[in-house]
């Protein structure tokens, strides 16, 4: 364990990396908001119209700087909450290949390079929220999550494929610059509704946002990088990508306040209630995300551009949160908010940290968070229609964000510890350096984005940039850290904070009614949902298995025949019903003897009482078809049917002693139906044969063979010829087939899944 | 164990012709009928007859490998053939590819089919064992699986 600990010390040193490549990124900005975007391009498969090219906005280079800002910080993390973990290389394994599927996504261009990075962030998000792969929860999250999410990408892709053929190019680039292309084309509505399914499963919204707070079964700096600051927001940036396209119409602009809104309400609703710090934190993020895509439904100027700031904003402030819950649990073992207390003097950097985070969260100057609601409330007085609804149900939505963060700030930070828990906190003492200073890090950042909001690089290039991307416009931005003018919004900011902060006071009276009341609506809620249908599909699946596969020869036996009259030979017999009965040319008579010696061998087997009549009778029916190959010129195949016969029996010897005897299992209905279909599948294959030889056998192919095999394959045997070189691929894909079939059978066998054919009990082997 | 003493007897001088003959079998296949299925069935049956009269352990002695090492080499053998063309000779897979400068005396010319068809009955001979041991138990000595 000590190795893992030296080594796990120096893993801070690849978060350097991505902080690194976010530097570079800064530096791009400049340019980039001044419209000189970057942009490559190389060829993938350019058939299928796929490439990898790469187009870097205001709004990518957004969304980059946070990725790979915030990954930086958190691989710096990981290294200190992961030490000591034997899969620690594991987890920066995955961590990163996130990071650069993360990238991908957020900078593609050609729509197949972004659905390629989609769903590799949704791989990768199960890889990690299954990081613990031991526990059931884990399992089930990681399922739950990989299920929702990859359901949504199909319907993602199916969208994209569908905006690239009406808008004739694979390049979202040059899709963006067409505008409003799909106004009024009879795919709208498939299109938009498939994106949108896409965004609202990866995003979190309602009704699929209930994996989310499941997905918090992953280590920490998991959540505080995927599911709160990055991953989560790919949803957010495809619609707000897509914002050109879409913006403006009714369909937008309903489904996604809606959508958003309840999102974002029910969200903060059921976070104040949550005992652990990390499933508030997953209630608020569901609600910042709701709060995202209503903003981009409000649209305009205004509203993309709250919905930029604000995304800026809370990456900030929740990836911050995130990493205090994990130092805290590291530190104290728990999570549970309602035994936590007095950390503030124990963690005094973690402290101010949090400080600086809540205070962020909840809107409170000097963070810029404060800075984020103004302009939110400004996006919601500004629309003309529904002034007092949006802005009814952004005062709710941030509502209970203050009430939260005075949660996550209060009840393990500021106040003593509850006398009557279990809990001894004697010895806690603060978070190593690099779990503090993430978190302390996006906390100055926070601070310093709120002095310097009005400076041309935050608000005339960052914001700006981004905003111009999203809203497919040039617009002037301006941001103040204060309000220049009394209005209603910092009014409304002020009863805001305020509200929070009392419902926070009297929060405890309600906890436990709104539980009960939750409890009682899940029932009916969307989780339900899925689970009932995912039971469903089990228990279908369970029938379908034991009606088809139910473990008995003759059930299979009798699927396979009566597939082959229903499919083969009906259709057979329907299309060429007029068929010569007429053998040409005559049988001769010792043909005609075998052949009865086979008909009548064949009917011993039916009649035979042992099993060893049976096997001898079928012996003779295998002899009897070796000598009509003889007959008829066949030497190779009568050799080989000898061979498989003699082989047969020594089988049935070695299996006869070790089955039950015979007996009557099957009723005179039963044995009727077996002649039935006996029959039927008979006349059937007979038919056939008549069939296929009274087609004229095409000769150019037998002469072609008989000709080359000496000349081309130097062998005068034109079967094995066949066998072993003209069509040889065929064989060698046969002999694969036996040799997988014959490991198969000895499995079966020498575990003793066969029972009564394995000799004792060999588990163990 | 009650053994037939003509059984056994018999079995001495059988099991080496039918093995020279499946070899035969094989040989000859691509001229005349025969071939690796037809000889690795034969070879197969051959330790099938030595299971009946000297029982399992004695036929897993004589035969010194495991079935599935013979699949798995039958198979590698069979497959190695397919790719000498693609890649010595840049041609497409299983192009037959022969030495015609000499001939074996009793073998003929030796090529790429040739090997193919010893892989095709190492992997019948291979796959019928198999289930032949497995179906009459007591393969523990040999069971390298396990």
């Amino acid at each position: 364990m000590a190795n893992h600990h030296t080594s796990s010390n120096r893993l801070w040193i690849l978060g350097l990396i991505p902080l690194a490549f976010a530097a570079y990124f800064f530096l791009q900005l400049e340019g980039v908001a001044s419209g000189q975007f970057l942009q490559f391009s190389i060829p993938w498969v350019p058939d299928l119209n796929v490439n990898f090219s790469i187009y870097i906005d205001g709004l990518s280079l957004l969304m980059s700087l946070l990725v790979l800002g915030i990954g930086g910080l958190i691989l710096i993390y990981a290294s200190g909450y992961m030490a000591g973990n034997a899969k620690i290389g594991r987890f920066f394994f995955i961590l990163i290949f996130f990071m650069i599927a993360m990238l991908g996504v957020v900078v593609s261009d050609n729509i197949f390079l972004l659905f390629i990075f989609w769903e590799l962030t949704s791989i990768s998000s199960f890889l990690l929220i299954g990081f613990s792969h031991e526990s059931e929860k884990s399992q089930k999250s990681a399922q739950q999550a990989l299920i929702v999410t990859g359901l949504g990408g199909l319907a993602l892709m199916a969208g994209l494929i569908m905006l690239g053929y009406i808008g004739g190019s694979w390049e979202l680039s040059e899709l963006l610059a067409q505008g409003q292309f799909l106004d009024g084309h009879p795919a709208f509505p498939a299109v938009i509704t498939l994106i949108f399914l896409g965004a609202f499963t990866k995003s979190a919204q309602f009704p699929f946002h209930f994996w989310l707070p499941n997905a918090m079964a992953a280590p920490t700096p998991v959540s505080a990088y995927l599911h709160s600051a990055t991953m989560v927001k790919a949803g957010v940036y495809l619609l707000a990508r897509l914002y050109p396209i879409f913006g403006g119409s009714d369909t937008w602009f309903f489904t996604l306040v809606i959508i958003g809104g309840i999102t974002g309400m029910l969200g903060g609703w059921l976070a104040w209630q949550q005992k652990d710090l990390k499933r508030i934190m997953a209630y608020t993020t569901i609600s910042a995300l709701g709060i995202l895509v209503f903003l981009l439904g409000v649209g305009q100027k205004i509203g993309t551009e709250a919905a930029v700031l604000f995304l800026f904003v809370h990456s900030l402030y929740k990836g911050a949160l995130f990493m205090i819950a994990g130092s805290v649990d590291h530190e104290t073992g728990t999570r549970d908010v309602t035994i936590l207390g007095g950390l503030r003097g124990k963690m005094p950097l973690t402290m101010v940290a949090v400080t600086l985070a809540t205070l962020s969260m909840a809107g409170v100057p000097p963070l810029v968070g404060f800075v984020g609601k103004e302009v939110i409330y400004e996006a919601t007085v500004e629309n003309v229609d529904y002034r007092v609804w949006l802005t009814a149900v952004a005062f709710v939505m941030n509502f209970f964000n203050v009430a939260a963060a005075a949660a996550i700030l209060y009840m393990p930070f500021i106040r003593s510890q509850p006398a009557d828990t279990q809990l001894e906190l004697d010895h806690t003492h603060e978070a190593p350096w690099t779990m503090w200073i993430g978190p302390l890090s996006l906390g100055i950042l926070a601070t310093l984005s709120f002095f310097f909001v009005g400076s041309e690089l935050f608000s005339g290039q960052l914001i700006q940039g981004a905003t111009e991307a999203v809203y497919g416009k040039p617009a002037e931005i301006k941001l103040y850290a204060l309000p220049p003018a009394l209005t209603i919004v910092p009014i409304l900011s002020i009863f805001t904070i305020v509200g929070g902060i009392i419902f926070f006071a009297v929060q405890g009276r309600l906890i436990k009614a709104a539980r009960a009341a939750d409890a009682a609506v899940s029932r009916f809620g969307p989780e339900s949902g899925y689970f009932a249908g995912f039971d469903g599909l089990l228990a279908g699946a369970a029938s379908i298995t034991l009606f088809v596969q139910n473990g008995k020869l003759r059930r299979y036996v009798l699927y396979v025949v009566v597939s082959f009259i229903l499919f083969v030979g009906l259709p057979l017999f329907l299309n060429f019903g007029a068929l010569s009965w007429r053998l040409s040319p005559p049988p001769l008579l010792y043909e005609l003897i075998v052949s009865a010696v086979i008909i009548l061998a064949t009917l011993m087997v039916t009649f035979a009482r042992s099993r060893l009549a049976a096997v001898a009778a079928l012996g003779v029916v295998g002899y009897g078809i070796a000598i009509l190959f003889l007959y008829f010129n066949a030497p190779d195949l009568a050799m080989t049917q000898f061979s498989v016969e003699t082989f047969t029996v020594i089988l049935f010897v070695l299996v006869l002693y070790r089955l039950p005897a015979f007996k009557a299992i099957t009723s005179p209905a039963g044995r009727l139906r077996d002649v039935i279909i006996a029959v039927l599948a008979g006349g059937f294959m007979a038919m056939l044969v008549l069939l296929v030889t009274a087609v004229p056998q095409s000769q150019h192919v037998i002469d072609y063979y008989a000709q080359s095999s000496y000349p081309l394959a130097k062998g005068q045997n034109v079967v094995n010829v066949i066998l072993v070189d003209f069509r040889g691929f065929d064989t060698l894909v046969e002999i694969s087939v036996l040799g997988v079939a014959a490991v198969g059978v000895y499995a079966l066998i020498r575990r003793g899944v066969i029972r009564g054919l394995s000799r004792g009990e060999r588990g163990e082997s | 164990m009650n053994r037939s003493l003509i059984l056994m007897t018999a079995t001495r001088y059988l099991v080496p012709i039918i093995l020279m003959l499946s070899v035969f079998i094989l040989l000859r296949g691509h001229n005349e009928p025969g071939g690796g299925f037809v000889g690795g069935l034969l070879a197969a049956s051959a330790f099938a007859l030595y299971v009946f009269a000297f029982g399992i352990k004695e036929a897993q002695r004589l035969l010194g490998v495991h079935p599935l090492a013979l699949i798995g080499s039958g198979l590698f053998i069979s497959l190695g053939s397919a790719l000498i063309a693609p890649i010595f000779f840049g041609e497409p897979l299983m192009t037959g590819k022969w030495i015609d400068t000499f001939e074996l005396p009793g073998i003929g010319k030796l090529g790429t089919p040739l090997f193919f068809d010893i892989g095709v009955m190492l992997v019948v001979v291979g796959v019928t064992l198999l289930i032949v041991f497995a179906l009459a138990g007591e393969d523990e000595q040999l069971g390298g699986g396990s």
